[in-house]
């Protein structure tokens, strides 16, 4: 995508109705997540529950915080950080397992 | 006579100079936005080896949350990144009156989110249940720990609500006053990550501390 600084917008206008839709697929999945922890799913809730929230931000950081339609340095650089946060992660729980 | 003319003229000088470089805005927003991920990141850890440690007691203290009042301010906050986004796509499209009506919408549910977690709280706190009171160091270890993070990581997120929506107002001056418009919508546009950002931490809390018990 070659942009200039000439240009109001380096990417095209988004549809209203793709914000509506996006939110519509947010709605649902907060019902879902709901309605799914009155189930009684002992070891899986959780895993559950973090699953639903993550296509739930991955869809407002795709879509509301416009990543999509931007140049991919800026998934890249997403992708760098949030392998950042797995490494804290995996070292932390490797501490707290093997001390 | 002298001196106030080239006053004038350097004054318009630097107006006309002044520095617009929305990529450099944007990145620099973003890199923001990673050290924010970072201040969330390192508490949801703390969150999930303390979970692993006290399985039960999270569990029995995540059931005394109203998942409903919950679920409440989880559709509000996500129709107030809804009405932001729509904010945006309003300006860009130079339509002013429509991106600040949608700008007081938002406005309105980040005090509808506020005041919602201010009655959840007080109803804690008449309970007793705050850090350190006498109720809650009677509590199994497990409870306290979930407890206090669930004030310090949601005392946290609404900081950044009452934060967002004074950035938000900021916005509409300046939207109102035309120092932001189409051509120049850096500030709207970074405002709106901020407060995508504010709507993202609360997707991950409102399950980890509302739906697992």
């Amino acid at each position: 995508m070659q942009t200039g600084n000439t240009q109001p917008h380096d990417h095209p206008l988004v549809p209203y109705r793709v914000y509506f839709m996006v939110w519509g697929a947010l709605i649902g999945l907060t019902v879902i997540t709901v309605c799914v922890s009155y189930l009684d799913m002992k070891h899986v809730t959780v895993l559950t529950a973090s699953m639903i929230a993550a296509v739930k931000g991955s869809l407002v950081v795709l879509y509301f915080m416009h990543i999509r339609f931007e140049q991919r340095i800026y998934a890249f650089m997403i992708l760098a950080i949030l392998g950042t946060y797995a490494i804290f992660i995996g070292l932390t729980f490797v501490d707290y397992w093997y001390r | 006579m002298s001196n106030g003319s080239v006053a004038r003229t350097m004054n318009s000088h630097s107006q006309h100079a002044e520095h617009h470089d929305p990529a450099a805005g944007k990145i620099g927003m973003w890199l923001f936005l990673f050290t924010e991920v970072l201040l969330f990141g390192t508490l949801f850890i703390v969150f999930a080896v303390y979970l692993q440690k006290y399985r039960f007691d999270f569990r029995e203290a995540s059931s005394h949350l109203d998942k409903l009042i919950g679920a409440a301010n989880t559709l509000i906050l996500l129709t107030s990144s809804l009405t932001m986004a729509l904010s945006i796509g309003a300006l860009e499209r130079a339509r002013k009156s429509l991106a600040q009506g949608m700008l007081v919408i938002t406005i309105v549910c980040a005090l509808a989110f506020l005041v919602i977690k201010s009655f959840e709280w007080s109803a804690k706190f008449s309970h007793d249940i705050y850090p350190k009171s006498e109720a809650m160091l009677l509590k199994p270890v497990g409870e306290q720990v979930f407890y206090g993070l669930y004030f310090t990581m949601t005392g946290l997120h609404a900081l950044h609500v009452i934060i967002g929506a004074a950035a938000i107002l900021i916005a509409m001056v300046f939207v109102q006053k035309e120092r932001t418009r189409a051509d120049r919508i850096t500030f709207l546009h970074n405002t709106g990550l901020y407060w995508h950002l504010v709507d993202l931490v609360w997707i991950f809390l409102f399950p980890l501390f509302y739906l697992i018990g």
